[in-house]
């Protein structure tokens, strides 16, 4: 079940909303709502839903409507049509008391500009969510500072904002939100004003606290390299619509429109795109019951130079190439332990593109792709090339 | 047909003003008196206990204020140990001491009406529609003016000098308040509202704190018009400095009125210096 379903939600800024709501039904557009009734469309009917556990990325250029969809999540701004069911409960249409019940223990949010009190330690700041639930100083004090250690600031506790370096005064925000224990973690834009080097370093850690908490994360971004980088999900937005949702790979092969298209044109594909994506599967003979003259056939029949080598359990030996092959075959070798080579560089199903064009460069044979020592698939490199440029066959299902 | 004027009755907007303020006179008497003896006797008997303490100690206990105030750092002591000295010299403590404890009073009763009001203005804009050109009617209109409705509600004294105070000074602290709470940036405010805090919880732990520095800067301007009301108010015969100021231009006294005059700087300087650094100080950590 999903833990957020959003049902054809909408925002209109101004005063005409219900004349826009018709006009948006109508078919028309964003410019011509705003020529014609001076409101501005700030989400048109999104629809979703984000499972729990994942990361849905929410992404779009500027003013495509990111900022205002979050908010219309835990209403701090209130909707003009449609619904946001978090776990079962409708927070448009939910009373004041509620809606408080809801923001204090299920979502959370994490700021662009960190929005921390500057005024408050930063274990204040951590303890605040909590404090305003009136829990006892003592116990939201030890839940703050756990939530601190987590994020690497167990020891600034005493320090105020704005002694911290941007990268610190975030994850001070990443703790405050994670205090109080919310199933759902809304982030806008939470790692934009951070330069090039943190933001990396942020986006990992946020995997890594990902992978323990297993919280649900809704996350904002402009930038379709960190989208990809972290989503398990990516919704596009523009003009206030979602025009596609997908898993990153899908979103980046088959866009669904022009706008995607364009959005994803500068993605560079080899920090995407990884071993899974582009393996094929291998010809093989096994070392138990195969000697040269099975590798020999095998090779001419499918025109290859060289075949990999496994046992009966798939776990991969090594290569035999034509010519060794025959020659054993001329001198009665009859096992291919003898010329087995072992010297070809393997890689994970994880391996991105961009490592393997190096790889795949270097090496005479195919490139195999080895989990727990059992060969998956091979690498060729005509598929590394195709796929950098855009083409030919990728598999698209989930590793 | 330039002349136009002379055929139009002059509007009796004096006299309508005259009947409104006696109205309001004689039907709130039942307020306005007891606020006049009641609250008179206790200014006075507050005012005559700041005048008993000994000189020596108030001019102490400034000093050491003033030492930590400004961080540990002599100059406004020294200043103030100095000013105090010669005015106690010249033979105005005890006015010293009446002007101080109406400005404090007067003060006080302006933080304390207008804080609440500059909180209502930043929340509504209703509320800031209606208030603002009321605050600036407040503040344009000649502070002498204020003198007569108080004498006809609180005849003459120290109560009327407060009450003309109170409408003169409060403006400031309403409108820095008012100022200081939209200022708060909008992300910290959503910050407050997306973790679940309550109007008031939102009011008291981020607006407040975050606007304490403007809403200093409002009191302090708050505290500075009081003083120079509760010197106009010797008019309406609140005792003090003002008081020797009046009589001495009444005798046209030039050098008693000028040392009676320096005794309102004096204590201006100070009370500004204070406040200020109070300002300043909650500000440093943010
Ligand atoms: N309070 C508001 N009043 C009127 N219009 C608004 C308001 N907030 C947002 N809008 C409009 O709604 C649209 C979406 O804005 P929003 O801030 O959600 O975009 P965004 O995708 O977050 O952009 P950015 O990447 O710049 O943050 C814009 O056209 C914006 O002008
Ligand atoms: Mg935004």
């Amino acid at each position: 079940m999903p833990v957020i379903k959003v049902d054809g939600l909408s925002k209109v800024f101004g005063k005409n909303a219900k004349q826009a709501l018709k006009l948006l039904e109508a078919g028309k557009t964003k410019e011509e709502i705003l020529k014609q009734t001076g409101s501005t469309v700030g989400v048109n009917r999104a629809s979703f839903e984000v499972e729990a556990g994942e990361i849905f990325v929410i992404m779009g250029l500027s003013g495509s409507g990111k900022s205002t969809l979050v908010r219309l999540l835990n209403r701090l701004i209130d909707p003009t049509e449609g619904h946001v069911i978090v776990d079962g409960e409708d927070l448009a249409t939910m009373n004041k008391k509620d809606l408080l019940r809801v923001r204090r223990t299920k979502m959370s949010m994490v700021f662009q500009k960190f929005a921390l009190f500057p005024f408050r330690s930063i274990l204040e700041n951590a303890e605040y969510g909590l404090e305003i639930q009136g829990m006892a100083k003592e116990e939201r004090s030890q839940k703050a500072r756990k939530s601190l250690e987590m994020v690497g600031l167990g020891n600034y506790i005493e320090q105020y904002p704005a002694q911290l370096s941007g990268g610190m005064q975030q994850r001070v925000g990443l703790a405050r939100a994670l205090a109080n224990d919310p199933e759902v973690l809304l982030m806008d834009e939470a790692f934009s004003a951070l330069d090039p080097l943190i933001r990396k370093e942020m986006q990992d850690e946020l995997l890594d606290l990902q992978e323990k908490m297993k919280k649900t994360i809704i996350f904002i971004t402009h930038d379709l390299d960190e989208a990809l980088r972290i989503g398990d999900k990516i919704a596009l937005m523009k003009d206030g619509s979602i025009v596609q949702v997908g898993s990153p790979e899908e979103i980046l092969m088959n866009p669904a429109n022009d706008y995607v298209e364009k959005f994803v044109e500068d993605v560079d594909r080899s920090k995407v795109l990884t071993a899974y994506n582009i393996m094929k599967r291998p010809e093989t003979v096994n070392i138990e019951k195969h000697g040269p003259r099975v590798a020999l056939e095998r090779m001419q029949k499918e025109g290859i130079s060289s075949i990999y080598v496994t046992d009966g359990k798939r776990n991969l030996k090594g290569y035999v190439t034509a010519d060794d092959a025959s020659t054993a075959l001329r001198s009665d070798v009859t096992s291919l332990m003898a010329i087995l080579k072992t010297d070809a560089p393997t890689v994970t199903k994880d391996t991105l593109m961009n490592a393997i064009f190096e790889i795949s460069h270097n090496s005479p044979v195919p490139i195999p792709v080895v989990e727990d020592g059992k060969l998956l698939g091979i690498i060729v490199r005509g598929a590394v090339i195709s796929a950098l440029a855009g083409q030919g066959e990728v598999n698209l299902t989930h590793a | 047909m330039l002349n136009f004027m002379e055929n139009i009755e002059k509007l009796p907007l004096s006299s309508w003003v005259s009947d409104f303020t006696g109205w309001i006179s004689d039907s709130f008497a039942f307020l306005f008196d007891p606020i006049k003896n009641e609250f008179g006797d206790g200014l006075e008997s507050f005012a005559d206990m700041l005048a008993a303490v000994p000189p020596v100690i108030v001019i102490l206990i400034v000093a050491v204020i003033a030492f930590f105030l400004s961080g540990k750092r002599f100059g406004l002591a020294a200043f103030s140990v100095v000013g105090l000295l010669l005015v106690w010299n010249q033979g105005l403590w005890e006015e010293l001491m009446l002007s101080f404890s109406l400005v404090l009073v007067a003060s006080l009763l302006s933080v304390i009406i207008g804080v609440p009001i500059g909180i209502l203005m930043s929340k509504s804009k209703v509320a800031e529609n209606i208030i603002t050109p009321v605050l600036d009617f407040m503040q344009t209109m000649p502070a002498f003016v204020y003198l007569i409705p108080a004498v006809a509600f609180f005849s003459i004294g120290m109560v009327p000098g407060i009450f003309a105070s109170l409408i003169f000074a409060t403006p400031p602290t309403v409108r820095f308040t008012n100022l200081g709470i939209r200022q708060v940036s909008e992300e910290l405010v959503e910050a407050a509202d997306a973790f679940g805090s309550t109007g008031a919880q939102k009011l008291f732990k981020v607006e407040l704190p975050m606007a304490k520095t403007t809403i200093m800067a409002g009191i302090n301007q708050t505290v500075m018009l009081a003083l120079s009301m509760v010197v106009i108010a010797s008019m309406i015969g609140a005792p003090g400095l003002g008081r020797e100021v009046l009589s001495a231009l009444q005798r046209a006294d030039v050098g008693t009125g000028f040392v009676a005059g320096l005794g309102i700087v004096i204590l201006a300087i100070i009370i500004d210096r204070f406040t200020q650094s109070f300002s300043l100080k909650k500000g440093t950590n943010i």
